[in-house]
């Protein structure tokens, strides 16, 4: 098998998912077909050739170190499942 | 003909003249969606008061002497473009209850025009998916047969578009996702080359690949609303500062001297339909006829489009979901009292299946010890298919090719099969890696009665040659006249 179920639930445990038992069966099998159907990358000789990471070249898009227009600290926070004093809420962080 | 039916163009001619009101015509629109959209379901939100504010003011701009080609036009937008005071959700139930706080620059420059936003449309979750039915919040039928899929991931926006439920939408497009649901639901979509529009306020799903375009029912319009929507933008540091020219004054007749290219390798791939097959000859026929001529290129990389995306987007995925954790804006899962159960139930609980999926498989290929093997290795094939584009481009000015491989399929026939979901992509996932424009224009019908689209594929910021082919193949014909029976 080409991803193991201990990966499944190393690699869903650093993007923060907790999965179901089924689910990380399931996944198991997809995600393994999915990564066997990648290999056939390993048919390309790729030596030298330089990785693409934009389509588009540009240089730094730099500009001037101004304030500009922002968003009110208000509407900012509009969308926060919780708040306090202007401030995001979150659950208690060290136990 | 009824008034929800008009083109933008159409519709604009009639507004100028003061033949009809906006708000006549957005109350037709919003009537439309109230009678055939229980049927369909392309809206998230139909913002009805909202478009009858604007109708209102539209019309007040139109009688001060002010009608752009936009004025008092109903749009309807995909569900992942930020608009203010207008629920956004990505189709997903982690941003059910989300309102921007503002305008993405796509919709600012929309409502400058005095363009009028009907509502949001459906769409697979955060934009993965090719048939809309990995939307978190509702299925979407084609209008054509509402047992099949609209395509997607901008199903809801091609679906609306074809209904007749709005004159024009916007979708993205990060691997097919305008083009594939355009050709399926017979209407013309155009992906723009990348950086051509600004993405600020675009719910990022994958930053290298997403890009912002037209959903219309003809090249016309198709041209009007890029008109509106291109530019560079500050606020977003991939987008190009190029000129804009004028898209409209390349709806010119005559083909001649025009070359297009014609892959020898996408009449061998595996699973191409053949009336698919059998469509798309007769409109390079047609195209040929027109004055062009044919040439033959070979793209020989392209049959590793699908395994370079398909680790590209998901690295980009995994990364640029990290930001829903319950805290700063959507769900949150209120039942944990420590912050990293919080954070791993919120997102457990609010991101659907193909989400999850690609997240785990994204975060993979970028774990230690698998960076290389993955995301270098697609990265350095990614500039082979680039080179490929390149190189034919400098014997043919437009390569033309299927969108998708089969008809629209029927719901639920490939939700449990990822892989040969990932595999319909296959003609429509290089434009995105290569950064080039592409546009899906309706070239006839299945048996069944199912639309078929032709895909052009053009230079870096040339998407005016696009529009030069597409608006001469669409003069000779009238698929794009056609309307579903809903």
């Amino acid at each position: 098998m080409k991803i193991t179920k201990d990966e499944v639930i190393y690699v869903a445990n650093l993007a923060r998912l907790d999965l179901e038992e089924a689910a990380i069966e399931k996944f198991v099998g997809q995600i393994g077909k999915i990564l066997e159907y990648v290999d056939k990358l390993n048919q390309v000789d790729t030596q030298g050739i330089r990785p693409t990471s934009h389509a588009i070249f540009l240089s730094n898009a730099f500009r001037e170190d101004k304030e500009q227009e922002h968003l009110d600290r208000e509407l900012a926070l509009a969308n926060a499942p919780e708040k306090e004093a202007g401030n995001f809420v979150v659950p208690k962080v060290i136990g | 003909m009824k008034l929800h039916e008009l083109t933008i163009h159409a519709a604009h001619q009639l507004l100028r003249r003061k033949e009809i009101s906006s708000q006549e015509l957005t109350r037709a629109v919003l009537d439309r969606v109230g009678a055939v959209d229980d049927k369909i379901g392309a809206f998230l939100t139909v913002a009805e008061e909202s478009a009858l504010q604007q109708a209102k003011r539209a019309d007040e701009q139109i009688n001060n002497g002010q009608c752009l080609p936009l004025t008092g036009v109903p749009l309807g937008i995909k569900d992942l473009i930020c608009t203010q005071g207008l629920r956004t959700t990505c189709a997903s139930r982690i941003l059910e209850n989300f309102v921007p706080p503002y305008d993405a620059t796509v919709i600012r420059k929309l409502k400058q025009a005095g363009a009028v936003i009907v509502g949001k449309l459906n769409m697979d979750e955060f934009a993965m998916g090719s048939s809309t039915e990995n939307s978190g919040l509702q299925i979407t039928g084609n209008p054509w047969d509402l047992t099949r899929i609209p395509g997607g991931s901008s199903g809801g926006s091609a679906a609306a578009v074809a209904a007749d439920m709005c004159m024009g939408a916007l979708g993205s497009d990060t691997g097919g996702s305008i083009r594939q649901p355009a050709a399926h639901c017979g209407v013309v979509g155009l992906k723009p080359t990348y950086g051509r529009v600004s993405r600020f306020g675009l719910v990022a799903f994958a930053s290298s690949l997403d890009q912002i375009g037209p959903l219309t029912k003809n090249v016309t319009d198709s041209a009007l609303m890029l008109n509106t929507i291109a530019g560079h933008d500050p606020a977003d540091s991939t987008s190009v500062p190029v000129e804009v020219p004028d898209f409209s004054a390349f709806l010119t007749n005559g083909l001649e001297g025009t070359k297009i290219g014609i892959p020898k390798e996408f009449s061998a791939t595996e699973g191409l339909d053949d009336e698919v097959r059998a469509a798309v000859e007769r409109a390079v026929e047609v195209i040929e006829d027109l004055g062009a001529q044919r040439v033959k290129v070979s793209l020989p990389h392209t049959e590793y489009a699908v395994a370079v995306y398909y680790v590209i987007a998901p690295c980009e995925a995994s990364s640029n979901l990290a930001r829903y954790d319950g805290i700063k804006y959507g769900v949150r899962d209120r039942a944990q009292d420590e912050l990293m159960s919080m954070y791993r139930r919120t997102r457990s609980k609010g991101f659907g299946p193909e989400v999850q999926r690609r997240i785990i498989i994204g975060t993979y290929c970028l774990s230690a010890g698998y960076y290389d093997a993955y995301y270098g290795k697609a990265s350095q094939v990614r500039t082979l298919i680039m080179e490929d584009f390149k190189s034919a481009f400098e014997t043919c000015d437009v390569i033309l090719c299927p969108v998708a491989p089969t008809p629209a399929f029927k719901i639920g026939e490939k939700v449990d099969d990822p892989l040969t979901m990932y595999l319909s992509d296959i003609f429509t996932l290089s434009a995105n890696l290569a950064g080039i424009p592409g546009m899906s224009i309706p070239c006839g019908f299945s048996a069944d009665g199912l639309p078929i689209g032709l895909q052009m594929m053009g230079k870096h910021f040339n998407e005016a040659k696009l529009f030069q082919v597409a608006y001469n193949y669409e003069r000779t014909t009238d698929f794009h006249m056609q309307k579903p029976k809903i």
